[in-house]
């Protein structure tokens, strides 16, 4: 039986598909979000992996920004709920999610069997989150892949500390022109980032594991500043810009499975 | 009244307003007085001195229901009003602008005429009670002086330590004996203590026929929703004084009860989930907020609203009626306010809240995150927290609100089971 979850975020399109419930057979990423062709180029991605088509999908279940734009959804389920299964299928010892996508960054505190017992959210801000990370990539002229790289370099953590993305910006820029080294620049974005994602991680009383999530966790320099600021570690998820489509898939499994 | 022989509670609720609004315009063209209030402040005395209530908070909301909002708010800012100002100040300083501007030129300005909220005239006094905010008395006070009016303020302290100490009461009420004094130096007439009693107990008849309407959110599956409540508060801010807002509330309650009793809720059978709502409304997405929770069953059953208005006291008693006024949450300590949202939870048996961090409204919102922690230990019930503002309409993300409230509506799923 084969199961689809779609995650159309912001930012970026995910889908994984699963076969019983258990092996990801497909689970693709297109880094265009709501509105674009994203959506449909991340299925199509994984049809052609994986040789299926929507007629082999026993259920399918959307999620992130633009779950209510999937025509071919049986069901809509919250980032939130997704997130917190992927990461339990990914890490049963997860108590502690902190996900950071494009336009959102949440801290989710789980129970025992993995179901949210509580979470917190970021405030209509860019603040602290991908889109963040992308702004000051494009005045820093250092592509988004690369920031980890140079964060690794930095000899000092440069203060970064308006909460505004626009102010920081010129925070930046204005270190830039006293020629701060862009490594010290970076490692101090990041760390400005972690500040915020901390400050929602804290409020959940911080169970280990803490497990990050999120395509913003596939930057080493963030994952690093954020397990200094809380002082503990940090497990990446594997794939983690996958985890709220797997989640998705996982729940359109128990879908069907109580359909059965 | 024959008029009102056979209408629901929802078309006494429109006539009444209307008629409220039209008297007040129609005094003020006969050289009546017009008083603007703020809308927890206590009405009785004006009431007896005949005077007609505008209440600018009241108004602001029913603008921002109608979508007018922006308009007021652009042109407030435009004027030098800080969008950080609450957004019912920013629209009825505007609103004011225009109505000083069309009573200047005998031009009706551009902007008045198409505000889709109700006409108001413009006010011959003040009257603001801190009770609910002290932003209040910033912007009352610039209405008094930019029109050049009276401004009776009542200075109700912030009860630190529940209960309301006693010399607190005996400062409210001596404050009371002197907005009576500045009423009779402004009308030229004694204040008539027979008819004050006559309102009081008016008054409590509306609270208590308010109270009774509102109780029935209790029930399980509930008859009412809450947005339905955010819609008939207008009648206890604006008619408390008058038979208007019993006559409403006891047909209200009645039909209530008549559909509880044919065992129908507000969902027709939906009800799904139960929660509250922590905050004012978001007026301007007063439709999706409501059809975002339906579409999830939530019913709204549970708000600390309707006991802002249920202000209770012996009639005649000036220090209890000073206590009335005073015991608002947002005017108590933490644990109070702990208290009261756990009650409301509680008592409508709601397993879900919602928090407005409301960008207007500092004091109810700053106090949310504390609260929210508080409550969710003392009563296991969880929550979720958005941002949003009582009219600013730009200070809310529909989008951001759905994602919340759905994965709010998936705990409450989950800890059924």
């Amino acid at each position: 039986m084969y199961t689809m979850g779609i995650d159309i975020g912001s930012a970026s399109s995910k889908v994984v598909i699963l076969k019983d419930g258990n092996d990801i057979v497909a689970g693709e990423v297109i880094q265009f979000g709501t509105g674009s062709s994203g959506p449909q180029r991340a299925l199509e991605a994984a049809f052609e992996k994986s040789g299926l088509s929507f007629a082999d999908m026993t259920k399918v279940v959307a999620t992130g920004y633009g779950r209510f734009s999937v025509e071919q959804a049986d069901k809509q389920i919250s980032e939130i709920s997704c997130h917190a299964k992927g990461i339990h299928f990914m890490v049963p010892t997860a108590r502690t999610i902190i996900d950071i996508g494009g336009q959102d960054a949440k801290a989710i505190k789980l129970d025992k069997r993995g179901t949210v017992s509580q979470f917190f959210m970021n405030d209509k801000c860019a603040a602290g989150t991908g889109r963040f990370l992308e702004v000051m990539s494009r005045v820093l002229e250092v592509p988004l892949d690369q920031m980890a790289e140079y964060d690794s370099r930095a000899t000092e953590v440069v203060s970064v500390s308006s909460t505004c993305t626009v102010f920081a910006e010129s925070e930046v820029i204005s270190h830039l022109s006293n020629e701060i080294p862009k490594e010290n620049i970076i490692a101090g974005v990041h760390a400005s980032v972690a500040s915020k994602a901390c400050g929602l991680a804290y409020r959940t009383g911080l169970e280990e594991d803490i497990v990050m999530s999120g395509g913003v966790a596939q930057n080493a320099g963030v994952v690093r500043a954020i397990s200094r600021e809380l002082q503990k570690n940090v497990i990446v998820a594997p794939n983690p810009q996958i985890i709220g489509a797997l989640g998705a898939a996982l729940f359109a499994y128990d879908e069907a499975m109580k359909a059965q | 009244m024959s008029e009102l022989e056979g209408m629901t509670a929802k078309q006494k609720l429109a006539y009444y307003q209307e008629k409220m609004y039209q008297d007040a315009l129609d005094g003020k063209a006969k050289g009546e007085l017009v008083c603007w209030s703020s809308s927890i402040a206590p009405c009785e005395f004006c009431e007896v001195m005949g005077i007609h209530m505008i209440y600018p908070e009241n108004h602001a909301a029913a603008v921002g229901a109608k979508h007018g909002a922006l308009a007021m708010i652009e042109l407030a800012e435009r004027r030098g009003y800080s969008l950080d100002i609450c957004s019912y100040a920013r629209i009825n300083l505007a609103y004011m602008d225009l109505l000083v501007e069309e009573a200047k030129t005998g031009v009706t300005p551009k902007e008045l005429e198409e505000c889709p909220g109700p006409r108001i005239p413009l006010p011959d006094v003040i009257i603001t009670c801190n009770n609910i905010c002290n932003t209040l008395l910033k912007w009352y006070e610039n209405l008094a002086v930019e029109l050049n009016i009276p401004y009776i303020i009542i200075d109700v302290p912030y009860v630190h330590h529940w209960p309301i100490p006693e010399y607190t009461k005996e400062y409210i009420a001596d404050q009371f004996e002197y907005a009576i004094k500045q009423l009779e130096d402004l009308c030229g007439k004694p204040f008539d203590r027979q008819k004050f009693i006559e309102v009081q107990e008016q008054c409590q008849r509306s609270v208590n026929a308010w109270d009774r309407a509102m109780g029935m959110a209790c029930t399980v599956p509930s008859p009412l929703n809450g947005f339905d409540m955010f819609n008939f508060m207008a009648l206890i801010v604006c008619a408390r004084a008058k038979y208007a807002a019993e006559d409403t509330f006891n047909t209200l309650a009645d039909e209530l009860e008549a559909k509880a009793a044919r065992g129908e809720d507000a969902f027709k059978g939906g009800e799904k989930f139960r929660i509250a709502w922590e905050g004012i409304a978001c007026w301007p997405y007063l439709s999706h907020t409501y059809k975002s929770l339906k579409s999830l069953g939530c019913n709204m059953v549970g708000s600390t609203y309707p006991g802002a208005w249920s202000i209770h006291y012996t009639v005649g008693n000036m220090k209890e009626m000073g206590a009335g006024y005073c015991k608002m949450y947002s005017n108590t300590c933490l644990d109070h306010k702990v208290d009261v949202i756990s009650d409301v939870l509680t008592s409508t048996s709601s397993t879900g809240i919602t928090y407005h961090l409301n960008r207007s409204c500092k004091l109810m919102s700053f106090l949310n995150v504390e609260t929210a922690e508080i409550v969710k230990e003392r009563t296991g019930v969880p929550y979720v927290s958005f941002d949003g503002d009582q009219t600013d309409p730009r200070n809310f993300s529909p989008a951001q609100f759905d994602t919340r409230v759905q994965a709010l509506a998936e705990i409450m799923e989950q800890n059924k089971k």
